[in-house]
């Protein structure tokens, strides 16, 4: 058999039926379904008097809508509708849903994995472009939209065509102070937020390798901001042993065959991709956002770009209008722009690892008077719990962070949670996008040590020289 | 579904790469349960120079001049000419539902991103990819030539101009085949049921741990 890439192995491994021109009906092993893609979805089943095919693959919870304050009902009435349809689809249904208040309850793409039902070797779906995180455990897994939720639950396939393949090898040390986050900002840096459109991306080399699962979560989290609906991570012993002992992972009389299976899941020696993207580690630096496109980013060291140097008109004017939403000047180093309020938080950044690294940096030291807000939102119950089982929830509100309940909160503002009109963030989230944040609103993104940096300094600073 | 199969519109032209789907239907919009409604709100935050609520009628609501869709000459569109990487971002179908609900048929663009065009596909909408420099054309002949329209050919593959020039694109046979029709593909894939139970079948026995089933 020639040489595989894992991207064709897990493809060819789900594939129930192909036609001539390349349209395929892949198998879904696991769908993760939400409150806010999913309501027409149940509707359109109702609808048509169509079942869904298989309930014990999907496994759902309420995120986008959901307070992070410690209020029982959400006030908004239309907020609140939208997450009691899907209380009462998954109940009506026979849906595993971990709902508010629930402990487990959480951003959807935290739930998962921590549940173990994201397992190597699955196809999953959720309607939420940010599916791309299970990737990480050399899973298939990718968002879809609202119609494809319908079809998903009705067939338990997607119809789907395969990607090219792209291999981004990250290879050598990272520094201290620079994480997974910056990986990835560095690399939608280099190849920008359509560089991998139509592509799987698969993350190596001896950087990926050395990143903890969270951290690889992170990375393939941004993989839909470079364009990729897929990121890829292939299995090592890294994986298999955050999978032990997980709710949804391989009883132990199964432990063994599933690792054997687990084991094959990477590309092949001499396999070959259609693209191969290689960074040096050791040249990422901390970065940070300026402007309103994930690829709109520079290392903390560096200044806000200049559009009158750039050469083609489209880039020029996407620059200008960037700077003037973001109140910037060309030329102003990054680490001169003061900031308004911090979000640690996101299905990019808000594992247990994070707030570890977060706290690290906050320890003993104050937010500045200047921010108005400093939020940490943990990405579910359970590293809620975890962290206040270590002491972190502590050292962040004496540091003067507030410390929330779980949910997708400022990342996209469809809670309280919002920026206002001219307000700028430091915020570990993924998009950067005009008024993501709130109408306005003003994100500039990077890690948790960076955001808890600025946090304390009150402006974007080296977390490295603050270590220091 | 609609069918699609020649559409002649007015053409508008959103001259901004990287659109993303936060700025064709922002996130406060997200929260209805319905498929229908979201084109009042489609590009909300260019639109109008207030701050958009979910339920307010939007008639009333003050108009940013400045933003192209509401240009008198271009009152009526229902092709979009758009630069490179549209519908970047989200999986939200609310995007394309926007698209479809306020009038829009057809987006031509250099590239999009991939979820979005999918979406597309969906609801209706035909997106279609032009070399760059052709999309540079039709923005020129746009912007020179009120009252410039399109047609679109779906059957035969070809956006022809006013001028009698014509642009051919490509699109998979499979999607053309369920635009054309009007044709919902879940009907379709339950043809292949007993296909799919069979590899379901097969795979529980291979790797049973795939459907293991959690604590409730």
């Amino acid at each position: 058999m020639p040489a595989q890439t894992l991207y064709d192995k897990l493809w060819s491994s789900h594939v129930v039926s192909a036609e001539d021109d390349g349209t395929t009906l892949l198998y879904i092993d696991r769908h993760l379904v939400h409150e806010v893609t999913s309501p027409q979805a149940f509707e359109g089943l109702r609808l048509a008097g169509r079942s869904l095919w298989r309930a014990s693959s999907i496994l759902a919870t309420a995120d986008h809508n959901v307070p992070t304050t410690a209020v029982k009902e959400i006030a908004d009435p239309v907020s609140r509708l939208q997450v009691s349809t899907l209380d009462d689809n998954c109940s009506r249904l026979g849906i595993t849903e971990f709902a508010m208040g629930d402990r487990r309850q959480g951003i959807v793409h935290v739930i998962g994995p921590e549940q173990g039902a994201t397992l190597p070797g699955m196809t999953v779906v959720c309607g939420d472009s940010h599916t791309s995180t299970h990737g990480a455990f050399a899973a298939l897994a990718m968002g879809i939209g609202t119609s494809e939720v319908e079809h998903v639950m009705a067939t338990q396939c997607l119809i789907s065509r395969k990607a090219r393949s792209m291999l981004v090898r990250v290879d050598g040390a990272l520094g201290p102070g620079v994480t997974a986050k910056d990986i990835a900002l560095a690399v939608i840096g280099v190849i920008g937020t359509a560089g991998g459109t139509g592509h799987a991306i698969e993350f190596g080399g001896s950087a990926i390798r050395g990143l903890s699962m969270e951290g690889r979560m992170t990375v393939c989290n941004m993989a839909i901001e470079a364009g990729a609906r897929n990121g890829l991570v292939a299995v090592d012993d890294t994986t298999i042993e955050y999978l032990r002992g997980r709710p949804y992972s391989p009883d132990d009389s199964e432990w063994q065959a599933a690792v054997a299976v687990w084991r094959e899941l990477h590309s092949d020696a001499g396999a070959g991709f259609d693209r191969v993207v290689e960074i040096d580690a050791a040249t990422i630096e901390p970065q940070v956002t300026w402007g309103t496109s994930p690829e709109m980013v520079s290392p903390v060291g560096g200044r806000v770009p200049d559009p009158a140097a750039e050469s083609d008109p489209v880039r020029r004017q996407g620059m200008e209008k960037a700077l003037a939403y973001m109140g910037l000047r060309a030329n102003m180093p990054i680490t001169e722009i003061t900031i308004d309020k911090v979000f640690i938080g996101s299905c990019t950044n808000s594992r247990i690892e994070d707030l570890r690294a977060a706290a690290a940096v906050v320890r003993g030291r104050h937010v500045a008077a200047s921010v108005r807000l400093a939020m940490v939102v943990p990405g579910s119950g359970l590293v809620k719990a975890a962290a206040e089982a270590e002491g972190l929830d502590r050292v962040f509100m004496a540091a003067g962070f507030e410390w929330r309940n779980p949910g997708c909160s400022m990342c996209l503002g469809m809670n309280d949670d919002r920026l206002a009109p001219g307000e700028r963030c430091a915020s570990t989230s993924n998009r950067n996008f005009e008024g993501r944040q709130g109408a306005g609103g003003r994100t500039h993104l990077l890690s948790p040590q960076m955001a808890a940096a600025a946090a304390i300094a009150g402006h974007f600073v080296d977390v490295r020289t603050l270590a220091a | 579904m609609q069918k699609f199969e020649v559409h002649q519109g007015l053409v508008v032209p959103l001259d901004r790469a990287n659109v993303d789907t936060d700025a064709i239907i922002p996130k406060q919009f997200l929260k209805s349960i319905q498929r229908s409604g979201f084109g009042p709100n489609l590009f909300d935050a260019w639109r109008y120079l207030d701050e958009g609520r979910p339920g307010q009628d939007c008639a009333t609501r003050p108009l940013n001049p400045d933003f192209v869709l509401n240009q008198p000459r271009y009152a009526g569109a229902s092709v979009l000419l758009a630069r490179e990487n549209f519908g970047c971002g989200s999986s939200r179908e609310h995007a394309p539902w926007a698209l479809e609900d306020y009038g829009f048929r057809v987006v031509i663009a250099p590239s999009f991103a991939d979820i979005f065009f999918g979406n597309c596909f969906k609801n209706g909408v035909l997106p279609i990819v032009l070399p760059a420099a052709s999309v540079d054309a039709l923005f020129r002949a746009v912007e020179a030539q009120p009252g410039y329209r399109l047609t679109v050919d779906l059957p035969a593959q070809k956006v022809r101009l006013p001028d009698g020039s014509e642009f051919a694109f490509d699109i998979d046979n499979f999607r053309k085949y369920c635009l054309v029709e009007g044709l919902d593909d879940i009907g379709l894939t339950l043809r292949q049921a007993d296909r799919i139970r069979a590899f379901e079948s097969a795979r529980r026995t291979a790797q049973p741990w795939l459907f293991k089933e959690g604590a409730r």
